[in-house]
């Protein structure tokens, strides 16, 4: 029995001057982890802007289940240039994410949100630090926190492990996995890493120039991207 | 000092620019827009010298002017990489602007020092409504968009996930800005606004970590800065803004050494 969050049809998406990618047909179940991995430049993160409706698409479609309104985004983009002057604190940068049209002051609620993710990714002790001084590995926990205090239904990461040593990749991922199962998230992880992928994912998409491949991850074949892991 | 009513007028409404230039500051200095502010107090210039002209008051030109040119410079630097360039483009022009409408005035020359610099002198009863009203208008504008503002002036790309309405947002805070520019200007001059609306929230971001921090720091700094101006400006009889000028000047030196030092 399937029970999608996610399903895309049939799309197409162009800048004026190329095509990035043309008719993929893909979907995300409910509560599985998606790797979406292929060469720099290929289209990866238009795809993920598009899912995010930043973008228009040429032609086809991509819906939500039941409906877009119920499913609730977590983003964590490839860039974000913070420099070391950055002077927001770990905490106080982790609760920007608890925006609209609301008081000024955080509620009570909303304070235990904001500790609860914390206290998740392991940021409570340095949560009073400036996020410019945190090491690279603290900046990533940092914006999966942010992306994930409103508690989403679908959690986008892109590279999100791409600057972090082997270890912190681990870490990272596990935090993710673990959020993943304890809440029933749903997660797309855009990767340039097929080891990674293979060990998290539970399903993979493969795009390549002018075709793509879509799968359970047990056939991602590993040979493809061997040249752009190292990179 | 507080005997005289032009001393109390400034007095009163300069705890209101401060703590407009606090606020607002604060969000200048994380989106990155001092050199726009700067534009913004030229434009300014242009507008107090149109209301002269015009036999307005300075002020409501100010307004009409910067207002007007924010929304412009919204439009231009939503689109544009070549931003500077142009914003340096529109400034020449409105200082030329300046200088002819204040020309074709026949006002003396004290006028045009007046706008570039301030005059506490020349503050009425009625100026001072006027401060508060725009003061309170400003500051219940921010109350009102304050989670959405601060997401996006901390974090664009974040926000901006979020797909709001992040360009009307910007539009809105230009505004704003243009607003507390030109009621700033009535104390320290179109030509040093830059002081109170940049330096005390650029001291801020060393000394705390969250927004409400650094604006309390930023208000307390132009706080500080106004009324020791005030203070001794009275009792020297020397320019106002220059030892407004001074204070934050020296504050931010201090904030810097503090940060050097404690960098190691
Ligand atoms: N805003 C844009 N306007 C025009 N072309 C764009 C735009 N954004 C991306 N492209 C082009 O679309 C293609 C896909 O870019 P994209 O960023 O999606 O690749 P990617 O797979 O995420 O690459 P990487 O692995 O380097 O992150 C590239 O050729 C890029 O030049
Ligand atoms: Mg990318």
């Amino acid at each position: 029995m399937t029970d999608p969050i996610l399903t895309v049809h049939d799309l197409s998406v162009a800048f004026p001057n190329q095509t990035v990618f043309k008719h993929l047909d893909f979907q995300l179940e409910r509560g599985h982890f998606l790797s979406v991995v292929g060469e720099n430049g290929i289209g990866k993160t238009t795809l993920m802007r598009t899912i995010l409706q930043q973008l228009k698409p040429l032609s086809g479609e991509i819906s939500f289940h039941p409906n877009r309104k119920t499913v609730h985004f977590g983003y964590v983009p490839q860039f974000r240039n913070l420099d070391r002057e950055y002077p927001l604190s770990i905490r106080d940068f982790v609760s920007l994410n608890l925006s609209g049209w609301k008081l000024p002051w955080l509620s009570q609620q909303e304070h235990q949100q904001v500790h609860q993710i914390l206290a998740q990714t392991g940021l409570l002790k340095i949560q009073k630090q400036p996020l410019g001084m945190a090491s690279g590995g603290q900046k990533q926990r940092a914006y999966l926190a942010q992306a994930l205090v409103e508690r989403p239904d679908l959690l986008i990461l892109d590279e999100s492990t791409a600057s972090l040593d082997n270890v912190m990749k681990y870490e990272l991922l596990d935090l993710v996995k673990q959020i993943q199962q304890q809440q029933g998230l749903s997660v797309i992880f855009v990767t340039h890493d097929v080891p990674l992928a293979k060990q998290y994912a539970d399903d993979f998409l493969l795009l390549k120039n002018g075709t793509y491949q879509f799968g359970p991850i047990a056939q991602l074949p590993v040979n493809d991207l061997q040249e752009a892991d190292h990179v | 000092m507080f005997s005289l009513e032009f001393m109390r007028n400034a007095f009163v409404a300069s705890t209101f620019i401060a703590i407009i230039s606090g606020i607002i500051g604060v969000f200048v200095s994380a989106r990155n827009m001092s050199f726009l502010t700067h534009t913004l107090s030229e434009i300014g210039f242009a507008g107090a010298s149109f209301g002269v002209f015009m036999s307005w008051p300075p002020l409501n030109g100010m307004l009409i002017f910067t207002m007007f040119s924010s929304v412009i410079i919204g439009r231009l630097s939503v689109k544009a990489a070549r931003r500077e360039a142009a914003i340096s483009a529109i400034s020449s022009l409105f200082i030329g602007l300046g200088i002819l409408f204040l020309s074709l005035s026949n006002k003396s020359s004290s006028y045009a020092t007046n706008i570039l610099f301030g005059s506490i002198i020349g503050i009425s009863r009625q100026n001072v409504q006027q401060v508060a009203w725009l003061s309170a208008l400003v500051l219940f504008v921010i109350f009102v968009v304050y989670r959405n503002l601060k997401f996006d002036s901390f974090d664009a790309v974040g926000a901006q996930v979020k797909g709001l309405w992040t360009n009307t947002l910007s539009i809105v805070f230009l505004i704003l800005l243009a607003l507390s520019v030109s009621v700033a200007a009535q104390i320290v001059g179109s030509l040093l606004i830059f002081v109170l609306l940049t330096l005390p929230a650029a001291c801020a971001k060393y000394f705390a970590h969250s927004v409400s921090g650094m604006m309390l720091i930023a208000v307390i700094l132009a706080l500080l800065g106004v009324w020791g101006g005030l203070a001794l400006g009275y009792t020297t009889n020397w320019p106002v803004s220059f030892f407004i000028a001074s204070l934050e000047c020296l504050f931010y030196f201090i904030a810097l050494a503090y940060n050097y030092s404690h960098q190691g």
